[in-house]
């Protein structure tokens, strides 16, 4: 008879190492075996791929400028999911977020300084993304209603939102493209290349901006919040077992509001990056899946910060790297590279642990019989 | 694996039956069944012989193996030894459909039908036999018939099961064992759920199934019943068959005795002599009742109290409310109606108060489950030592944890009462059930409380540690805490308890001084059989 291995404990080691690695090995293998198929060299492929996320500044700029968007909404994933919901309504989230920021910026770019400027910009990305988590969560709570089917939901009702809104209200007066006008120069975010040019440092101009420090005081915040505060745990205990929250006085109603908000407000940092950083004003679809990759890269990061920069940059390159390769290699089209992140995501998420009970039983195998503790 | 059929039909006549066949006389015969659980001897050597067209009782206290047994019957678990013997022959039964192809149904104390099925569907599940649902319906339509009639089991056949009273929900899983040509039924605890004039309708249908040749197994700890409808009773106690008696030639307090055992030389701890008259209330409990979510009467009418520097024992057996007693008094469940005042705070369904709040009030609960309430399995051992205290002021500065104390206290809290290995950082579930249990307990009476809701504290713990954990027990009550203590343990509650109240289907049916309890009498009272003539109630 076959034994239940999802109970037996690995070593970190294996379990946030060795499994991750394994699957994005299979993922590659038989993205190998379609470029093949199509008369590709995988080896060559993957050799432009590398170069084209890392090979020239202008290209780790890019490649860190997605990662840092991957770092925001894989962080509002694992925050949902320690207090088990599944949220994936980071997209709209993140959509409703630029909304906070433009309303910030188009009422008081021109009064304020960049000293204000900068944190009202990120506090309305926050707040506004909390509060859009907060409906889904205020339902789940008190309604019973399943919080991934709202958060679902709720992403069709911001796409709308923003498209009336950015149509008929936002948009700057006298131009067809729906967007608004640019903000005040001293409402953006530097660039990395303009910073490290403060230093004397020369640097290719890229979307790459300061948000990335951000977001790796994000991935510190989030750390130190789940594993290190007292609501942390009580998120944490209400997500492992409601009857013992329950028992210890927490109520997990109050802890899926907060942890929703909390979810909501990482998923809305991605305007800081896109508008405050980037764009510089509200535009349509400036999240372009990045809320729902971020569901990728924290089940590949295994809901962890250190995890999740991981992932984030795996993906990082697969975005900068992949359109490379579709501008190099005229054979592997866009669409191409999307099935190869598909297979990744495929893999290292709803595949995750499907080699797991192989690495366990190898891991028995070599493991001294008496530390085995029983059930 | 032998062919059943083969063995059926040649039942009576078989030329040269082989040498380890049995008595073909006997339904079932079980050699030397053994089987453990780790550490956890759950069935011993057991012997067991039903003759076939007989009704027989199996008993035993909760833990007593009734349920392992009937399990590798089925086919759930193997056992480690023994033999089984249907109709006379070996059989190997490696799941249920072994079971079933072997001619046993069981009706499980939680029925398995779906719900969103109607009783045709249900009866038919797994049974279909053809790819067109249509053909093997009417069949299947006109066999439910006839069995309904021939053993005077009416079911509504296209109903929705979920809108059957559980009675005929019952009546359903029983069609189900026949329509696969159940020969054999047995029954685990099937009056539990049912209101005794349901009760009364299924002993008419086993009567009815015996006198077709059915035999009929039927495991209870409720006594009465064994005495009104089995033909033979055995008793388990601690994995062992203690005794196979003859019903009629056996008695209720017979039984009881060899349930619970002799009575053996426990500990006693009782107090000398009685409390002052002045001593103050811990726990007053004043018509208290809680209806569940799905309507269920869970708590009826409860008034007691317990008073400082006493302990009060909670026996039953389990499932009668006694959980539920324990949620509320903590507040982790509100009560529907009546109220009760816990170390002088008042609390009813208007003026709720939370497990916080008891805390706070130095009401301390030490779960029954622990696995699930008293602590969180993939949480460290120093994590758990915190659970519902990780507001506490000494673990937090400015909203941080302060880890280093937490594993700090967590670590005087295993050395304190020797939890094995006494390591912080070591996950929650790898601890044994009694390092957990001693770690739980631990943490509560840290805080010095003055009233103690304790669920079970010995169970699955090793002699040793039951001592120790009786001792702190003793201890918090000379320091003048009022104690309520749950257990399904008689020994346990009688050498602690100082009054004891029993508690059948969520009301108190009896009330006892813990000095005086025997447990013969006891087992009677939780079983709601004492008020028979057979021996007088004390209370």
């Amino acid at each position: 008879m076959s034994i239940n291995t999802s109970s037996i404990p690995l070593p970190a080691w294996l379990e946030i190492g060795l499994i991750p690695v394994l699957n994005i090995v299979m993922a590659l293998f038989f993205s190998g075996l379609i470029m093949l198929a199509i008369g590709v060299n995988p080896i060559e492929a993957v050799g432009i791929m590398i170069n084209g996320a890392f090979g020239y500044d202008e290209a780790i700029g890019y490649t860190l400028y997605y990662t840092t968007n991957f770092i925001f909404t894989g962080l509002a994933v694992a925050v949902a999911f320690h207090a088990n919901l599944f949220n994936i309504g980071g997209e709209g989230q993140a959509y409703i977020g630029g909304l906070g920021v433009g309303l910030v910026f188009l009422l008081l770019d021109k009064y304020l300084p960049m000293i204000l400027l900068i944190p009202l910009g990120i506090m309305a990305a926050g707040l506004f993304g909390a509060a859009w988590a907060y409906i889904p969560a205020w339902l789940q709570a008190h309604r019973g209603s399943h919080i991934v089917i709202t958060t679902i939901m709720f992403n069709f009702i911001a796409s709308s939102i923003m498209v009336y809104l950015l149509v008929n209200v936002l948009i700057k007066p006298g131009q067809m493209s729906p967007e608004t006008r640019q903000f005040d120069e001293s409402s953006w975010l530097p660039f990395m290349h303009e910073v490290l040019g403060w230093f004397g440092m020369e640097v290719t101009r890229s979307p790459l901006n300061l948000s990335l420090v951000f977001a790796l005081l994000c991935c510190v915040f989030v750390w130190v919040y789940i594993w290190r505060t007292r609501w942390g745990y009580e998120l944490r205990t209400s997500g492992q077992s409601e009857a013992a929250a329950r028992y210890a006085g927490i109520k997990p109603k109050t802890v899926i509001i907060t942890a929703m908000c909390v979810s909501g407000a990482l998923a809305g940092f991605v305007a800081v990056n896109e508008i405050m950083g980037v764009h510089h004003r509200l535009l349509l679809n400036f999240t372009a899946g990045y809320g729902f990759t971020g569901i990728a890269v924290s089940l590949m990061g295994r809901n962890h910060p250190v995890g999740i920069i991981m992932a984030s940059l795996l993906f990082g390159v697969l975005y900068q790297g992949g359109a490379e390769l579709a501008f190099e290699i005229p054979k592997i089209t866009r669409e191409m590279v999307v099935a190869i992140q598909g297979l990744i995501i495929l893999f290292s998420g709803a595949l995750a642990l499907m080699l797991r009970p192989w690495v366990v039983q190898g891991y028995l195998k070599f493991k001294p019989v008496d530390e085995v503790v029983p059930a | 694996m032998v062919d059943i059929n083969d063995a059926d039909a040649g039942g009576g006549t078989s030329v040269n039956p082989p040498a380890q066949s049995g008595d073909d006389s006997l339904a079932i015969e079980l050699r030397g069944i053994s089987k453990r659980f780790g550490a956890v001897r759950a069935n011993q050597n057991i012997d067991l012989k039903v003759a076939r067209g007989t009704i027989h009782g199996i008993v035993g206290e909760n833990g007593a193996g009734k349920s392992t047994l009937m399990s590798i019957l089925y086919g759930f678990y193997q056992a480690d030894s023994g033999e089984v013997l249907i109709n006379g022959k070996p059989v190997a039964i490696h799941d249920s459909s072994d079971a079933i192809a072997a001619g046993i149904g069981m009706v499980h104390q939680h029925f398995m039908l779906v719900d969103t099925f109607s009783v045709l569907e249900n009866v038919m599940l797994g049974a279909e036999g053809n790819a067109l649902l249509s053909h093997s319906a009417s069949a299947a339509r006109k066999e439910l018939q006839r069995l309904a009639d021939e053993y005077q089991l009416s079911v509504h056949v296209d109903s929705l099961v979920s809108d059957l009273p559980v009675g005929e929900q019952q009546r359903t899983e029983i069609l189900k064992a026949l329509y696969r040509h159940a020969e054999i039924l047995i029954l685990d605890e099937p009056t539990g759920v049912l209101t005794p004039q349901e009760a009364d309708q299924l002993f008419v249908v086993l009567n009815a199934l015996k006198e077709r040749g059915v035999t009929v197994i039927l495991i209870t700890h409720k006594l009465r019943e064994i005495m009104d409808v089995t033909d033979t009773v055995s008793v388990l106690r601690m994995g062992e068959m203690v005794s196979h008696l003859n019903t009629r030639d056996t008695s209720m307090s017979e039984l009881a005795e060899l349930m619970v055992g002799r009575k053996l030389e426990s500990r006693n701890y009782h107090r000398d002599g009685p409390l002052p008259p002045a001593t103050g209330e811990g726990i007053e409990v004043v018509n208290l009742g809680v209806i569940d979510k799905s309507g269920k009467q869970r708590l009826k009418n409860l008034s007691f109290e317990v008073k400082r520097g006493e302990i009060v024992g909670v026996a039953g057996v389990a499932g009668n409310g006694q959980s539920m007693l324990l949620e509320v008094l903590s507040g982790i469940s509100l009560p529907t109606t009546g109220h009760f005042v816990i170390n002088g705070q008042k609390a009813s369904a208007d003026e709720p108060v939370s497990p916080s709040r008891m805390r706070e009030l130095k009401v301390q609960h030490v779960p029954e489950d622990r696995l699930k309430l008293g602590l969180v399995k993939s949480f460290t051992a120093a994590e758990s030592s915190v659970l519902g205290y990780q507001r506490a002021r000494r673990f937090n500065l400015r909203g941080l944890l302060k880890l280093k104390t937490i594993r700090a206290t967590c670590r005087r809290l295993m050395e304190g009462l020797d939890v094995r290995p006494a390591d912080p950082n070591l996950k929650s579930a790898s601890f044994s059930g009694g390092n957990q249990q001693k770690l739980i307990l631990a943490r509560e009476l840290e805080r010095e409380p003055e009233v103690l809701l304790v669920g079970q504290p010995t169970r699955g713990v090793d002699i040793g540690a039951i001592e120790l954990i009786h001792e702190k027990i003793i201890e918090m009550r000379d320091k003048g805490c009022a104690i309520l203590l749950v257990s399904v343990e008689l020994d346990e509650i009688m050498s602690l308890a100082d009054r004891i109240i029993v508690m059948y289907e969520g009301q108190i049916v009896a009330e006892v001084n813990g000095r005086d309890a025997n447990k013969t009498q006891l087992g009677l009272m939780m079983a709601n059989a004492h008020q028979e003539p057979v021996q007088d109630s004390v209370a």
